[in-house]
């Protein structure tokens, strides 16, 4: 396979590729759009087919990366370096290491699925919908893949936009103040980031104009200290925290989960959360490994991710919106992840990892679920539901094992990845660990009970009896099936996605210890042995 | 006599032999699931006779058209008259594969016995790994399989007793509209079960522990369509969640301190610690946690009898013969662990004995027959932790074994009398609760069979001679006499109590529960079969012993609870092959038993032993002449007469409130500081309140914005942005 790839110099065009197809699919369907104004049925038919094909081809097309990814080499992979806007000294330079890697591949194959989750729902302006999702794709593709500075704040940038209107225009009652609060907390944290972006640019130019490159600005805070160091980190950490989010910036997400469409919540809760849990791991923690690590600054992050373990559980507990409770058991699940991050051991880093693309494949699939059954009885509301296992068998098997994987029964993925984070953890942090593992109990409680009220009970409401008959069609069977392959094929063998980022995992893990046993950091030898060791 | 010590798989003797197929016990039944899964899923897909709404469940003269489906599901038959019963379309098939998967397995099981027993004295475990399961920095968890003698133990008595339990309920749940999936479940509990103890490594029994639990809450909520019997499964689901809790944490402290998780690991591991240490009884606390949790003792016993609510086979096989006793396989397994800290083991003696007790003083006043079981077991099992706490490693897997026969059988037992009483209740439309004993009386006259099997099970659990459970429970009370004196937990204190206080007090609590056991039994089968009938005159006609698929299992498994304590004879027996079960045993626990005896295998003089036994003995006879006495069935009236308890039997009916106080200290003040302190006060109140007046502005903003984007040229957005987009990118790349 590696050969064949090799063959068609798979390595040199493909992340530039990836980034421009879902553009041009973007052009396509507003041009098949605006040529298509008449019969809004058939616009919607060909809308949603040709949006599918884009993103079936955008995910054949990257599976090749699986292959063509040396995941041991120190250096970055499928790297591209061109020339963008040279009297900035922004650089078009994409790569990808085996932790990016994951979350592209998670994207790509992703979306399709979140289209076909959207398949019947949408039916207004659905060329204009299909068009921004794509854009969304290229954005948030453009974030894991970015390796200047500049590159990746467009990026991010990209990416929220089409977010804002994909929930602002096909989102739910309270849409208007969802999207603004979404956009709005968003925005206030990458300003800062854009702020310490122009900084750390300036002075990695060294006086010869700004140099955005990624390498350049990592060797840079590996060999001297910045000045503003602290305030530089707290940018990055905050617009990352944002996004993850950590308590107490995480009020945005219940809101715009419950207002988004489906593709909406999907997209958000499996992708665009782990651009803050990715932006932590690749930026906020390598270029201040010193500040990070600080014994202060480290407690604070670790008491917000442990925080937010289990305050997202317990408030999920008491959720009577079903979509709601999913956003907030996201906030306890991606604590994990910023605990695992911040206990810095290699088995709490590759933890993180795994709970970042089982996350997105768990809360992907209950909010596709969600979807399912919103389609067929207008409600998300747990206590209007009961007992529908009886009339719809199928949806109620899939429910049960994604909350099961959700809740981290072992033989599913996310056992794994909590398991990893906390026994990683545990000799580091022995009781920020101790706190974060009470959420097995509340995970359990908050869940089962959900689930029991939904497809358990009496079946009494007549019109969850009217369901009878209605059961998950053979579009829906299909685009589940592959996320509960995915549950339990990660449950049980969790090796080759470990194997893929334990270097990248254990490369920051030992560069980022390196740097913090020499705080000075001004030209050791320590820091410089890092900054290779990292680049 | 040595500790499992590191080795490898090749050159062990049983790798040239059938063990290497070991493999197939739990797969087996895994893919027993899977069939029956499948089964139940297709069948579902198409409405109609499968699917429970249509097609309600018994017809009322069909001698074999009902289950015992609404018998245990209290009121579950209220719409029994519609409808007629079919059996489920794909039944004949399911009943195949349900039981026989279990059977194989059982048969491979024996066939790696056999092979286990010729080669002779085999000193370190055979160990298969199959894969690497969680490789990640210097953490190293392989899915492997641990062939050693506990673990052949425990596989013969989950796949045998398995097998029986699945061939009765062929028969118990002939025409439950979910009869795939019930197998399906059934099934997949045993693969659990069977990963459960045959795991290599504390992460992988923690998988089977999960998964057993996970099993075990489906099953327990099978009728779901009952509001109990789901909150039943989820109440068992989470009050199990807790103790695992206990387990993880206690896996944290092993791989932070001794870098593995393998049981040869940790077990070499543990001859390194500090006798009494602070690490050694950390942990063994935390596992024990773990125990008290799955195997239903103080404080996390509540989930237990709730269980009950799922069919009558699953409450013998998951929640009296195997699951429910994975606690004390887990500190049967960390033996040599809990020798290094002799404050955790008279823990689990206390609050085993403790448990012992209390639940017996429940079940002297339950009226559902499956609840007096459930307590009994909640005390047995609680006499198999005094067992393993006091070191008496091989004493307490010998009850466990015991139990699971005379147990499986009283259960089984109760599920043919409920299946009768729900036959009678059904061929005459009355809707009367087929589990309470006020309702039964007098069933020996209709089901001798059952009667005489029941009566062997009472006479085994009470501790009469020469029943199994006589042996297996006087080997746990001779042990924990013995060590009062000269053991590591005679010269170590709890909570400042001498040790040999303690163990004293130990004993006396095991035979005040014997005494208990022997009352609350005899008057389970006083009231059930014995004295006159209460079920009423319409209905004797109809009662009768159920078919003979669900009576086979029981006379097996009468023949074990008589002749079960063969497998241990005590020392001061008169003749017999003695102790095969201890020296069985021993290459696995004999080291954990002998640290704390102090190296010197733990010995009570001939005189003190026939002592202690005429004690023991004395104590059951006296307990069933008190019942014999006291109790009269002559004067009890069926439950829907009878008139309310009160004062301490009214407390003993309700548990002792155990439940209400839970929910009161913990259930409720979670979900109300959850709701209003953290949602309503922090998250909606304070957060988003910070920026009060910011959300006045957002609304208005909102509102402009709304009125902006509903111009319905939506179009106009996506180009703008795209142009921009593809503008910014391109702008620039191409000059």
């Amino acid at each position: 396979m590696t050969q064949f790839l090799d063959g068609m110099a798979y390595n040199s065009w493909i992340l530039p590729a990836l980034l421009g197809l879902p553009l041009i699919g973007a052009l396509l369907l507003l041009v098949q759009g605006s040529s298509n104004k008449g019969d809004a049925d058939a616009a919607m038919r060909s809308a949603r087919s040709l949006a599918l094909w884009i993103f079936l081809a955008e995910a054949v097309l990257s599976i090749g990366l699986w292959w063509s990814v040396d995941v041991s080499s120190p250096d970055w992979q499928a790297y591209v370096d061109a020339a963008w806007i040279p009297q900035w000294g922004v650089r078009f330079t994409l790569g990808l290491d085996g932790i990016s890697l994951m979350l592209v591949l998670l994207t790509t194959l992703l979306m399709p699925l979140a289209v076909l989750g959207s398949w019947t729902s949408i039916r207004e302006k659905t060329s204009s919908y299909y068009a921004l999702l794509l854009v969304l794709t290229t954005g948030m593709l453009g974030v894991f893949m970015a390796l200047d500075l500049a590159l990746f704040y467009v990026m991010w940038e990209v990416m929220l936009v089409p977010m804002y209107l994909i929930i602002g225009i096909w989102g739910g009652q309270r849409r208007l103040y969802a999207s603004l609060k979404f956009f709005l907390y968003t925005m206030v944290g990458s300003l800062l980031m854009l702020v310490a972006i122009i900084f750390l640019g300036l002075m990695a130019g060294q006086g010869q104009g700004p140099n955005f490159s990624y390498d350049a600005v990592l060797q840079m805070t590996r060999t001297a200290a910045v000045p503003g160091g602290f305030w530089l980190f707290v940018a990055f950490a905050l617009a990352f925290a944002v996004k993850v989010p950590m308590f107490p910036f995480h009020t945005w997400l219940p809101d715009a989960h419950v207002e988004a469409p489906t593709a909406g919540s999907v997209i958000l809760a499996a992708i665009m959360l782990k651009m803050g849990t990715f932006g932590f791991v690749r930026f906020a923690v390598p270029l201040f490994p010193d500040i990070a690590m600080h014994p202060t600054v480290r407690m604070v992050m670790l008491s917000l991710a442990v925080i937010g373990i289990v305050y997202g559980a317990l408030v999920a507990l008491v959720q009577p919106d079903f979509k709601k409770l999913v956003a907030y058991s996201s906030v306890s699940h991606l604590g994990f992840v910023m605990l695992g991050i911040f206990a810095m051991t290699v088995e709490s880093m590759q933890g993180a990892l795994v709970v970042t693309i089982s996350h997105g494949i768990s809360t992907g699939a209950l909010f596709l679920l969600i979807g399912m059954i919103y389609e067929r009885r207008h409600t998300r509301q747990i206590e209007d539901f009961g007992g529908i296992a009886k009339v719809m068998p199928i949806f109620a098997v899939c429910l049960t094992i994604v909350a099961l994987s959700s809740i981290g029964v072992p033989g599913t993925n996310g056992f794994v990845g909590e398991f990893l984070v906390l026994i990683g953890s545990f000799p580091t942090q022995p009781y920020f660990t101790l706190i974060a593992a009470t959420s097995v109990i509340f995970a359990a409680a908050y869940l089962l009970w959900a689930v029991q009220r939904i497809i358990y009970n009496p079946l009494v409401k007549p019109e969850n009896e009217a369901l009878k008959g209605m059961d998950l069609n053979w579009r829906e069977i299909g685009l589940l099936t592959p996320l509960l392959i995915a549950i339990v094929w990660l449950g049980v063998y969790p090796k080759p996605l470990l194997n893929k980022t334990e270097a990248a995992a254990t490369r920051m893990v030992r560069s980022v210890e390196a740097a913090r046993t020499s705080p000075t950091l001004i030209n050791t030898r320590a820091a410089s042995a890092a900054a290779q060791q990292v680049r | 006599m040595q500790l499992p010590t590191e080795h490898a798989t090749t050159g062990h003797p049983l790798a040239d032999t059938i063990a290497r197929l070991a493999w197939l016990i739990p797969v087996l039944p895994l893919l027993g699931f899977l069939l029956n899964g499948f089964l139940s899923l297709r069948a579902a897909g198409t409405p109609g006779p499968a699917d429970p709404s249509a097609s309600g469940h018994g017809h009322g003269h069909d001698d074999h058209g009902h289950g015992a489906h609404g018998a245990d599901a209290h009121g579950h038959d209220a719409h029994d008259d519609h409808g007629h019963a079919k059996r489920h379309p794909a039944a004949g098939l399911v009943s195949l594969i349900g039981p026989g998967v279990l059977a194989l397995s059982f048969v491979v099981a024996l066939l790696v016995f056999n092979a286990m027993r010729s080669v002779g004295e085999m000193h370190a475990p055979y160990v298969l790994t199959l894969f690497e399961w969680m490789p990640t920095g210097s953490l190293s968890i392989d899915v492997a399989f641990q062939l050693d003698q506990l673990s052949m133990v425990m596989i013969l008595i989950i796949t045998g007793i398995g097998t029986l339990i699945h061939i009765f309920s062929v028969g118990y749940m002939q025409d439950d509209p979910g009869y795939p999936r019930y197998f399906a479940y059934l099934n997949l509990f045993v693969f659990f079960m069977l990963l459960l103890v045959m795991g290599a490594n504390y992460p992988l029994m923690f998988v089977g522990w999960e998964g057993v639990g996970l099993c075990s809450y489906l099953l327990i909520g099978f009728w779901f369509s009952e509001k109990a019997n789901a909150d039943a499964g989820k109440k068992a689901f989470i009050v199990n969640r807790i103790g695992d809790f206990g387990f993880l944490v206690a896996m944290f402290l092993m791989f932070a301190n001794f870098g593995t998780l393998s049981y040869t690991g940790v077990g070499a591991a543990a001859n390194d610690l500090v006798m009494g240490g602070a690490l050694a009884t950390t942990i063994c606390l935390f596992l024990f946690l773990g125990a008290t949790g799955k195997s239903a003792q103080i404080p996390l016993f509540v989930w237990l009898p709730d269980a009950m609510a799922g069919p009558t086979p699953v409450s013998a096989l998951i929640h009296a013969a195997t699951m429910v006793t994975a606690g004390v396989y887990l500190i049967a397994r960390s033996a040599t662990l809990f020798a290094m800290a002799p404050a955790a083991q008279l823990t689990v003696a206390v609050v085993g004995a403790l448990t012992a007790v209390f639940a017996a003083t429940i079940g002297l006043k339950q009226w559902d027959i499956k609840k007096v079981l459930a307590y009994s077991t909640v005390s047995q099992l609680g006499y198999m932790f005094v067992g393993v706490g006091v070191g008496a490693y091989t004493a307490g897997v010998f009850h466990l074994m015991t139990h699971a026969f005379f147990k499986a059988l009283l259960f089984l037992g109760s599920g043919s009398v409920i299946y009768a009483m729900h036959q009678a209740y059904h061929a005459t439309h009355n809707h009367e609760d087929a589990q309470d004993m006020r309702n039964m009386g007098g069933l020996k006259k209709y089901m001798p069979i059952t009667s005489a099997l029941m009566w062997i099970a009472t006479l085994a659990i009470a501790g009469i001679p020469p029943f199994s459970g006589f042996f297996s429970k006087d080997e746990i009370l001779a042990s924990v006499f013995a060590r009062t004196h000269g053991s590591t937990l005679a010269d170590a204190t709890w909570l400042g109590i001498p040790g040999s206080v303690v163990l004293y007090g130990v004993y006396a609590l095991g035979l005040a529960a014997a005494l208990m056991t022997a009352v609350y039994m005899t008057r389970m089968m006083i009231y059930t079969f014995h004295g006159p009938n209460r079920s009423g005159s319409a209905e004797q006609p109809h009662l009768k012993e159920a078919p003979m698929i669900m009576t086979a299992p029981l006379i097996v498994l009468g023949v074990l609870s008589a002749l079960g304590g063969l497998v241990n004879l005590p020392l001061v027996f008169p003749f017999g092959p003695k102790e095969i079960l201890h020296h069985w045993l021993e290459p696995v626990v004999g080291q954990g038993t002998l640290l704390v005896t102090h190296g010197e295998a733990a010995h009570l003089s001939h005189s003190t032993e026939y002592v202690l036994i005429g004690t023991a003995v004395a104590i059951a006879v006296i307990g069933i002449a008190i019942a014999y006495t006291r109790l009269k069935p002559e004067a009890l009236v069926p439950a829907k007469d009878a008139v309310p308890e009160t004062g301490i039997e009214k407390t003993l009916l309700n548990k002792w409130y155990v439940d209400e106080g839970y929910d009161k200290a913990v259930v409720q003040p979670t979900l109300g500081v959850s709701r209003t302190l953290l949602w309503k006060g922090i998250d909606t109140g304070l957060i988003d309140g910070l920026m009060v007046n910011g959300t006045a502005l957002l609304a208005r903003f909102a509102g402009w914005m709304g009125s902006q984007l509903q111009s319905g040229r939506v179009g106009t957005y996506a180009w703008v942005l795209l142009i921009g987009v593809l503008g910014v990118l391109s702008a620039f790349s191409f000059r």
